[in-house]
């Protein structure tokens, strides 16, 4: 019930041995994660965590069965990371790196177009299916195992959203973060379309953000293909133009990428719009017609800003 | 980051690309002494500014004598020039550049940027050189010429030539065309620029294309690649607390509202932003503590915050991951203390630790506001900042 990757997924990561990598890959195998290799070049034949090290991807591939690698390489060394994993010819490679050259990215992006492998990020915070693997950064303990997928460019509004479907019960399939630069490895449409080809994921949740037009391809997609309930939220209502937020793809440029823009494409496109990040969770739940007790918030009225279609 | 145009100029004279002759000044007498050394019978002043529009502003100015060089340049540096990109607060000129006059015949319109759609460099061009390319874009979007550059082969002279005669010039200008636009390209794969725009490039009388204009930004997260570019920030052009907050690799953008908000993460930074509007109070600021944040750096972006004097609150929004809540909550209470805060305070805390942090925040002694949800901490902090406006 998950969509990328899920119980048996075997998972190699690319900087083991590192401050992050050590820290992040514990955390990692306590949520139950299958980690079956470490890749620090100089370092192979060792141990760390309770897991060999290689010296290449292609060895540790080879010798663990590994088809997954997560890479906790600093910003520099990450276009290297992600092109020796498609070297090695893994299904999919997940970037955490915040801070990538833009360029190196375009030299990625060619590559991944030729060869079979998937990336996610960079600048991103992983992949979780809540009870099954966690392949990032998150906290763990915010997730519950269900049927709504997410997806965002963002890491901590991310967890925002999954706090607010947790307390209300309602459990997730796969969150998946996709980075917040202007290239990354796996766009809004490609979730999407996993999620609405997974019989186990019943809802979705979109979270977007300015600058690009990635929510606007993703809605026109919405809006011909997938039948499941989406709910959709964009950040940046009150941002400047100009001015880059954080994320170097979070900037309106020459008018486009704005918040007004990619709400009228998400409300086109028969998705429940949400004008306040604090109303994800709740607007899911009366979209999903779910009234949980114990709970403050899904008692609450439905905000008027929300569409009428998510009635029950 | 942004440079000003007789830097970009003279990076693009190194890869070969032809470009005025000119000197930038920062005293009048100097102007005089250029436009003397450059003898031609029209000179041009033009203002250092990093915004555009400055021609509308009154920053580039046509002069017929070294002495009107002088003079002009004498009114210009130091005046506060208003652009449409300057906003209405404008900036003030600390230098200005003299370049030879040029037979001008024609003007076009160049730029290489990343299309993060296509995932790729894209090359651009257009007749309409001169105006504003988001105005050509929406006016007359079939004028831009695009060619996408792929990443194995990079820019290659049919680039060049379908551009040139896409754009009407002559056989002569469009063999011209190519060794021009291929330096432009390396320039902008070189340096690791996110943008590298001629606006316009010319057309001479005698048959040149010359870059008239030019503005480069570099990408910030390649910069580690070109320490020699890093001296080319000019802090004059930015807000200072901006430049603040970027010693302590903090992401700050200062806006005019008073409610200042710190958050870990930027999606959650711009909805925090978002809620604060939509509870009917207005944002001071984006700021992004990062995911890694120390006490010490926690401690820097409150005093950074403060200082902004239109600030009547904070919100302190921060989803645990990382970012610890009782870390995170030391912080405050240390930096509240040192900073004796006069401004109410709304903490909303989630995630990891955040059962110690509010214990941290409770056995302080201060006075901060405590928030469940996003949602209560807006509506907190637009009520402790007076109400909304």
């Amino acid at each position: 019930m998950s969509i990328l990757v899920d119980s048996k997924t075997r998972v190699l990561v690319q900087g083991l041995t590192g401050r992050e990598g050590s820290f992040h890959s514990q955390q990692m195998i306590d949520y139950g994660t299958k980690i079956v290799a470490g890749v620090t070049p100089g370092k192979g034949g060792t141990k760390h965590l309770g897991v060999p090290v290689f010296n290449t991807v292609a060895e540790a591939a080879r010798k663990t069965g590994a088809t997954v690698a997560i890479a906790f390489v600093p910003p520099a060394f990450a276009a290297d990371g992600i092109l020796e994993a498609i070297d090695a010819g893994l299904d999919l490679v997940i970037c955490i790196a915040e801070g990538v050259p833009v360029l190196d990215m375009v030299r990625v992006a060619a590559a991944l177009k030729n060869s079979k492998t998937r990336l996610i990020g960079p600048n991103c915070p992983g992949v979780i299916s809540p009870g099954q693997s966690k392949l990032g950064i998150m906290p763990g303990f915010i997730h519950e195992r269900g049927h709504v997928g997410v997806v965002s460019r963002s890491g901590t509004l991310t967890y925002e959203a999954v706090g607010q479907l947790s307390k209300l019960g309602i459990g997730q399939s796969t969150c998946v973060g996709i980075g917040g630069d202007p290239i990354i490895g796996t766009q809004f449409i490609d979730v999407i379309k996993l999620f609405n080809e997974d019989p186990h994921t019943h809802a979705i949740v979109l979270i977007g953000e300015i600058g690009g037009n990635n929510e606007e391809i993703a809605a026109e997609y919405i809006k011909k293909h997938v039948r499941k309930p989406v709910v959709g939220f964009i950040a940046g209502q009150t941002a400047p133009p100009g001015r880059r937020m954080g994320h170097a793809g979070a900037i309106i440029s020459g008018g486009k990428g704005t918040a007004k823009e990619k709400y009228a494409a998400l409300r086109a496109a028969g998705i429940h719009t949400v004008q306040s990040p604090a109303e994800i969770g709740e607007t899911m739940a009366r979209v999903l017609g779910k009234k949980k007790s114990g709970s403050k918030t899904a008692s609450k009225k439905p905000s008027r800003k929300t569409p009428k279609r998510g009635k029950r | 980051m942004k440079i000003h145009e007789y830097q970009a100029k003279a990076i693009l004279a190194k890869f070969g690309v032809t470009v005025p002759r000119g000197e930038v000044v920062a005293k009048k007498d100097e102007a005089r002494a250029v436009a003397e050394r450059l003898g031609t019978p029209v000179t041009v002043v033009k203002a250092q500014i990093h915004a555009g529009g400055r021609g509308k502003g009154g920053g580039v100015k046509l002069a017929k004598s070294p002495d009107e060089a002088a003079s002009l340049a004498g009114h210009m540096l130091g005046m506060n020039l208003v652009t449409a990109q300057t906003g209405p607060e404008g900036r003030i000129v600390r230098r200005v550049l003299v370049e030879e006059g040029l037979d001008i015949q024609r003007e076009i319109y160049l730029s290489v940027l990343v299309d993060r759609g296509v995932g790729a460099p894209v090359f651009m061009a257009s007749a309409a050189g001169g105006m504003e390319i988001e105005e050509v874009a929406h006016k007359h979007p079939e004028k831009i010429l695009r060619e996408a550059i792929h990443a194995e082969t990079g820019f290659q002279p049919y680039h060049a030539r379908k551009l040139a005669f896409g754009l009407g010039l002559s056989s002569e200008l469009a063999r011209a065309a190519v060794p021009f636009m291929t330096a432009l390209y390396r320039a902008f794969d070189e340096t690791d620029s996110s943008l590298l725009e001629i606006n316009p490039c010319v057309v001479t009388g005698d048959g040149r294309l010359v870059a008239l204009d030019a503005k480069i930004n570099f990408d910030d997260n390649a910069l580690y690649r070109h320490p020699e570019y890093r001296d080319l920030r000019d802090l004059d052009e930015e807000t200072p607390l901006e430049v603040e907050a970027s010693k302590y690799r903090l992401s700050y953008i200062k806006l005019d509202g008073s409610i200042a908000c710190m958050v870990n993460g930027a999606g959650l930074a711009m909805a925090t932003m978002d809620i604060i509007k939509l509870s009917g109070g207005s944002p001071a600021n984006f700021l992004d503590v990062g995911g890694d944040a120390s006490e010490e750096r926690v401690k820097n972006a409150f005093r950074i915050l403060i200082s902004d004097p239109n600030v009547k609150a904070v919100f302190i929004n921060v989803f645990g991951g990382i970012l610890r809540c009782d870390m995170l909550a030391s912080g405050i209470v240390s930096a509240a203390k040192e900073l004796r805060i006069a401004v109410p305070v709304v903490v909303r805390m989630e995630g990891t630790n955040v059962r110690e942090g509010q214990e941290i925040l409770r056995n302080s002694g201060l006075n901060f506001a405590v928030a469940d949800g996003m949602k209560d901490g807006a509506e907190k902090a637009v009520k402790l900042a007076g109400g909304a406006r």
